[in-house]
């Protein structure tokens, strides 16, 4: 049997559609995952804050424990019950945003750790309030080494959101299977579309490289 | 000898401090008295509590009993310290210069020294930086202003380090072992504007093993053994008549090194 990829040229300006939805998802549910991955994070450094402790760490378990796609589903389908109808999209960036988050705030409260006590100890010296001391001092040396972890969960989440397809949302995932549905083409467009995948992914990386080599370049790592 | 003037009010006063890591026992009922312009050297094995001592001081660590009165606050009373806004303001006035110097790597040499004042004192950006510079200027490293702390050796480290603890302009500072972590040739410019500190008459309370210092500058000496106070007095006595058998074990130890 040959292949034919005449269905994936025909029907480029829908993958290419498709690919731009996946940026959008995973760009805000990325921004809404570091949102909340920062919160949490630094809401789980310190235990003796009970209630704020016990709150992050529920929601770390909750999260970690159950599978992506049984999540976008409650929101998708379950909350409706509830006469909550949340359209596709919002549904998708939340589901997938909460989801990161966990993973982000894990990163971030490792980061946070990493960085030598003396240094919250010589801001707070001087007078700074702790607060100060974190935004002034910590979180710029914290971020630096938050970035190689960051790249693996940005990298995730853009392959996760191909979950989001069974949303009914556009993107890359779903007008490929479109498109299949009248070529019965499998192999080659879910081919292309995991080269265009691959693609997303790589230009991730290679973002983060420069980002990183830019803030080392700063002197802000020793 | 400024420690004659005995009848001034005390810049700090240590009653029964304590303070224990769990089920060891640091620091064992301190009591003692800080005269303004007074430097105090505290000596002691290792182990002694000489740290916890000074960390207690400006609240690092939490003291459980006793009473701390410092530059006018009460840092401590009962073992309950003073709420963290305070303590705060309190740290203004008492600035700490650590062993590891502690400065901020992502910051240049004139940025650590200018973030306090900046954010603390109000101070426009011109005049903090203006600050800074004659900061640098008086501890000798006025060119190394935009230089990153990386590219320092220990000694202009440190001496960075007592920059940024003076900007805050405070009565009292604190040294926790500040020439420990350098190489031998690099302790004589750090001890060299402590020594200046010393005679433009800040209060200081220094921890350290450099018993030369200790003789030429100190007006009193404190010798810590088991988490308390074992012999107090002018560095003349301590050093040629201590009267602890312990305090002279401990010295023999340390000079026969030297």
């Amino acid at each position: 049997m040959e292949l034919d990829f005449s269905p994936v040229w025909s029907g480029w300006n829908l993958l290419l559609r498709g690919a731009v939805v996946t940026v959008e998802v995973t760009s805000v549910s990325l921004l809404l995952g570091c949102a909340l991955g920062l919160l949490v994070g630094i809401g789980r450094l310190n235990p003796k804050r009970r209630v704020i402790y016990a709150a992050c760490t529920a929601y770390l378990a909750a999260i970690r424990g159950t599978p992506l796609l049984v999540q976008l589903f409650i929101l998708f389908f379950g909350l409706p019950q509830f006469g909550i109808l949340l359209p596709a999209f919002l549904c998708g960036v939340l589901g997938l945003g909460i989801y990161s988050g966990a993973y982000v705030s894990e990163i971030v409260r490792g980061a946070i750790q990493s960085v030598d006590r003396g240094q919250m100890e010589a801001a707070r010296s001087i007078g700074l309030s702790a607060g100060q001391a974190m935004r002034s001092v910590i979180l710029p040396q914290a971020v630096v080494r938050m970035i190689p972890p960051l790249g693996n969960e940005f990298i995730a989440l853009i392959k996760n959101s191909a979950l989001v397809s069974l949303l009914t949302i556009h993107d890359l995932m779903h007008e490929g299977q479109k498109i299949i549905s009248v070529s019965y083409r499998s192999l080659e467009v879910y081919l292309a579309i995991a080269v265009m995948y691959f693609v997303l992914t790589g230009l991730t990386t290679l973002v983060l490289r420069r980002v990183e080599l830019r803030l080392r370049a700063g002197g802000m790592v020793q | 000898m400024k420690n004659a003037q005995a009848d001034t009010p005390p810049i700090i006063s240590i009653r029964g401090l304590r303070k224990a890591f769990g089920e060891h026992v640091v620091l064992d009922g301190i009591d003692f008295d800080v005269q303004p312009s007074q430097v105090v050297v505290v000596i002691g094995p290792s182990g002694s509590g000489k740290s916890t001592f000074l960390r207690c001081c400006n609240g690092l660590e939490q003291a459980e009993g006793g009473r701390i009165d410092i530059c006018g606050h009460t840092l401590v009373q009962d073992g309950r310290m003073l709420a963290d806004a305070d303590c705060n303001a309190l740290r203004q006035e008492v600035g700490m210069v650590f062993q590891s110097f502690n400065l901020f790597p992502h910051l240049s040499v004139l940025h650590n020294i200018t973030l306090g004042p900046r954010k603390l004192r109000g101070l426009t950006r011109e005049q903090a930086d203006a600050e800074a510079r004659a900061l640098l200027r008086k501890v000798g490293l006025e060119q190394k202003a935009d230089a990153m702390p990386a590219s320092l050796s220990g000694g202009q480290k440190q001496r960075v380090a007592i920059a940024r603890a003076l900007a805050m302009k405070p009565r009292v500072m604190l040294f926790d072992e500040p020439t420990s972590a350098l190489d031998p040739e690099l302790v004589g410019e750090v001890l060299q504007v402590m020594k200046l500190l010393a005679s433009e008459g800040m209060t200081m309370m220094v921890v350290t093993h450099e018993m030369e210092f200790a003789r030429e500058v100190a007006d009193v000496v404190i010798v810590m053994d088991g988490g308390g106070i074992i012999e107090s007095g002018p560095p003349a006595t301590i050093f040629t008549n201590p009267t602890q058998e312990r305090t002279r074990g401990f010295l023999q130890a340390v000079l026969a090194r030297a």
